[in-house]
């Protein structure tokens, strides 16, 4: 991972090919089911749905933003970034974990209405917004720093670039809850840790320069811990950013039994 | 009403008030308001990286990061800032990496470090390997860094706490003889966005760290979060905003969408194309080329386009090619940004060049500081117990226009100082008490958004001014443009007041902080365009197509725009200047 020189300077010009960049941006038309819940109106949740056209480029977030600025501004649900970085608008699209902000509408079946849920197993508050407190919690539990003995050292502490490459996969995690509330076992056990609690010990476990790892594993050795993991891989499926959730359970088991990291 | 008593409160829980949290909490009781979650915030959406004269890869040292970071400003920086931060970089980074941040590292196991814009050796001469990085996700590394770290120290977080007001008491202060108004600090008001409860913050000290202000505009690398609340607040209260005319506009944004692509790609050896594909950041920066500064390149691609160079079946892009680089290498270093391309646009970067066009990206200006983060209620005079760090603030390191990389720098720098300052002041500070009937403006905001049946729609209003920042507020600006988006703004703001908000309940009410949103949105368009009318001349971000060169005899000074209703010309925005510190460098031409 060290930084290569670029010996070669690159062509001041260059034959582009035809049609570089795209063409016209299609049109389409979409039916959008949103599962509605407000305990303030009644304590049943019910579904509305609207007809959308949308664009191209378009993604499942910009349609609820077209229902919520056009049509119905009580539609709620959590977004910032809108670009899969920070984790705030995970949820159920049709049936399957998901970004809304990274779910393009042309990649699902748009001959068929789209149905959009809360993400299971928290709490649900209003509409598409849950309790993430549960989920903050059981993170918490992992002791999710770095934890190290001895002297600081001046400078950085040294790490070669393999053990760097060593837990890259799970340092990736932007805490969106999308694999927690993915898993089955979390949806009928709430007090699992669940595997975003697990990816972010795996972080620490595996990193070189930590000195706790002992300790995490221990935490994730209790009941409520890796083995409730029945590897049902709907974590890995899940994962908005392609963390290998369920194989980085898996070395957080083998190290538990061999207690080599 | 429910009050809470704390020594320091943070508003905001980016980069800025995390590191700033780490510091504070560990000295005074400390409370963090944020309206999201602390990891949902746009610092983790930062990519390339943080420069710091390590000097890990190649000959270095912070005494040409300051230049380049006074030279990148084109000499509007504060020269003391600019010293205080490249010298304190170095720690910044180290401390980063003790917390546990997993930086890229070399061969023998030290952080790495590559090329980015406008960081040169010795004053100019080439580009130097300065930043500092993990893979183009540095600034989710530092996100989560300090949240990991906020987590390992106990710190207070209030989540989905919305602030929306800050109380302030005027005392009379004599001082020689004379007297005047000084501002003093109470504490926030904040909004409980799952109860839509009013909550009261009294606090010793208060950091503002609320990031910037990027929705203003359609086209914005910046999240939807980002409406300058704290910037609003200030100027509500009788803060003075510096500098606000210079916004940096990111010259690789997803074409169409303004998702960023970091300039790291460039910095890794990717180079722009135009429709001849030709290279033709050749003829604009002979030397450095490519990695010119941000506002230097992001003019070069506007006027490619506007010269009929752009590509695409608009013409309205430029390209962004990485086909010459190996696809081993782009995965390693740029595995982000390169996902943003194939989901977003459909294209494939090992392949294909990937349309471009500027985005807007980056306030340089905001709450004035001094070194120590202490806020300014005129060009001398700080507010006690009052600070800002980050893109909410302008201390100022970032002059006309910033330099990559130097944001993560500068919430790390001026983050750790807002904190131990803070605190420090807290320790010996009184309460000032609560002003009496605290919540009265907060519920009258909130009253009218929520009651009003006038029929304008919030989405609508916002929509039209970022149609009309975007066109006329952007790259290039003339008197004429902003005239009319002065007057397009005014008019907007008039049909804000009939605004109706659909959702009439308490809990999550976001369409009612969307239209709270607007408000500051507006508020800071104005100012913004305002002090854009004021700087007759053309520096860094701020190119006056009717002033084209910059002014040294005129306006070498920071402007400093402050809410007055009397002000009418210029809507209710009063611009007076302040003068830059220098310490080291003389104005010299800017040429790269």
């Amino acid at each position: 991972m060290s930084t290569p020189t670029i010996e070669k300077e690159p062509a001041s010009k260059v034959e582009l090919p035809a049609g570089v960049g795209g063409g016209e941006i299609p049109s389409f038309d979409i039916t959008l089911k949103v599962r509605r819940y407000n305990p303030e109106v009644s304590d049943e949740a019910h579904w509305d749905e609207w007809q959308l056209t949308m664009y191209g480029t378009d993604r499942v977030l910009d349609a609820l933003h077209k229902v919520k600025w056009e049509h119905d501004g009580s539609v709620s649900f959590r977004r910032s970034c809108a670009h899969g970085v920070c984790g705030s608008d995970a949820m159920r699209i049709n049936g399957r974990n998901r970004l809304a902000c990274k779910t393009l509408l042309k990649d699902l079946d748009t001959s068929k209405p789209i149905l959009v849920e809360p993400i299971k197993g928290l709490p649900v508050e209003k509409d598409l917004i849950v309790d993430m407190e549960p989920f903050f919690q059981s993170y918490r539990e992992i002791m999710p720093f770095l934890i190290t003995k001895g002297h600081e050292p001046t400078r950085e502490r040294l790490q070669s670039a393999e053990d760097r490459e060593r837990y890259d996969d799970t340092t990736k995690c932007i805490l969106c809850a999308a694999c927690t509330s993915s898993c089955p076992v979390f949806w009928t056990d709430g007090q699992y840790f669940g595997p975003a609690a697990i990816v972010n010990a795996h972080r620490f476990i595996f990193d070189s320069r930590d000195d706790a790892g002992d300790m995490r594993l221990e935490i994730l050795n209790d009941k409520e811990g890796v083995w409730r993991c029945r590897t049902t891989f709907n974590c890995s499926e899940a994962c908005p950013r392609g963390i290998q959730v369920t194989k980085a359970i898996s070395e957080v088991k083998q190290a538990i039994l061999t207690r080599k990291i | 009403m429910q009050v809470h008593k704390y020594d320091v409160v943070i508003v905001g829980a980016g980069g800025a008030g995390m590191r700033a949290a780490i510091e504070s909490g560990q000295r005074a009781r400390t409370a963090v308001l944020t309206k999201l979650y602390p990891t949902r915030s746009h610092t983790g959406a930062a990519q390339g990286g943080m420069c710091a004269a390590l000097a890990n890869v190649e000959e270095d040292n912070w005494e040409w990061h300051t230049f380049d970071t006074v030279k990148g400003g084109d000499y509007l920086v504060d020269q003391d800032a600019a010293e205080v931060m490249a010298k304190e970089a170095i720690d910044a980074v180290l401390d980063l990496e003790k917390m546990g941040l997993p930086f890229n590292r070399t061969p023998e196991g030290r952080i790495d470090q590559r090329r980015f814009g406008g960081h040169t050796r010795d004053h100019g001469k080439a580009p130097v390997r300065r930043s500092c990085y993990a893979a183009d996700r540095t600034g989710h590394m530092i996100l989560q860094t300090l949240y990991q770290n906020c987590v390992k120290h106990n710190v207070e977080f209030y989540n989905e706490y919305y602030v929306l007001d800050l109380l302030m008491v005027d005392q009379e202060v004599t001082e020689n003889g004379v007297t005047r108004l000084q501002k003093r600090v109470a504490g926030v008001v904040s909004y409980d966005l799952a109860s839509g409860e009013l909550h009261v913050f009294q606090a010793k000290s208060v950091i503002f760290a609320s990031g910037g202000v990027g929705k203003v505009y359609k086209t914005t690398s910046n999240a939807h979060t980002l409406t300058g609340d704290g910037m609003g607040i200030a100027f509500r209260r009788g803060i003075p905003l510096e500098d606000m005319e210079f916004f940096q506009f990111h010259p690789t944004g997803l074409a169409g969408l303004g998702i960023l692509l970091s300039e790291a790609a460039r910095g890794e050896g990717a180079i722009l194309r135009n429709s001849e594909g030709e290279r033709f950041m050749e003829r604009y920066a002979p030397t450095i080329k490519d990695l010119a500064p941000r506002d230097i390149v992001a003019r070069s691609m506007a006027n490619e386009v506007r010269e009929g160079r752009g590509s695409g079946p608009n013409k309205d892009y430029v390209l962004l090619d990485l086909t010459h680089l190996e696809p081993a290498h782009i995965d390693a270093k740029l595995p982000d940004i390169t996902e943003f391309a194939r989901t977003y646009l459909g294209v494939e970067p090992y392949t294909e060049p990937v349309p471009v066009f500027p985005t807007a990206h980056y306030a340089m200006g905001g709450i004035p500081t001094n070194i120590k983060a202490e806020v300014l209620q005129d060009n001398d005079t700080i507010v006690p117990g009052l600070y800002a760090a980050g893109e909410v603030a302008c201390v100022s390191v970032h002059g006309s226009n910033r330099l990559g990389t130097n944001s993560l720098l500068d919430i790390n720098v001026f983050g750790k100082r807002a904190g131990i300052y803070a605190a420090e002041y807290a320790l010996t500070a009184d309460f000032v008490d609560i002003p009496a009937d605290p919540l009265a403006d907060t519920v009258a905001l909130l009253d009218t958004a929520r009651s009003s049946e006038g029929g304008e729609r919030v989405a609508q209003i916002r929509k039209e001014l970022q149609d009309i920042m975007d066109a006329n507020v952007q790259v290039f600006r003339t008197e004429e443009t902003l005239l009319e988006a002065l007057r397009v703004i005014d008019g907007l703001e008039e049909r804000y007041k009939r605004i109706s908000v659909q959702d009439k309940g308490k809990r999550f009410n976001l369409d009612l902080l969307e239209a709270v949103e607007l408000g500051f949105l507006l508020d800071m368009a104005k100012v913004m365009t305002a002090a854009a009318l004021h700087r007759k001349e053309s520096r860094g971000g701020h190119f006056r197509e009717d002033y084209p060169n910059r002014d040294d005899e005129n306006f070498m000074t920071h402007s400093m725009a402050y809410k007055d209703p009397s002000a009418v010309e210029t809507s209710g925005v009063r611009l007076e200047t302040k003068p830059v510190i220098f310490t080291r460098y003389q104005p010299m031409e800017r040429k790269y």
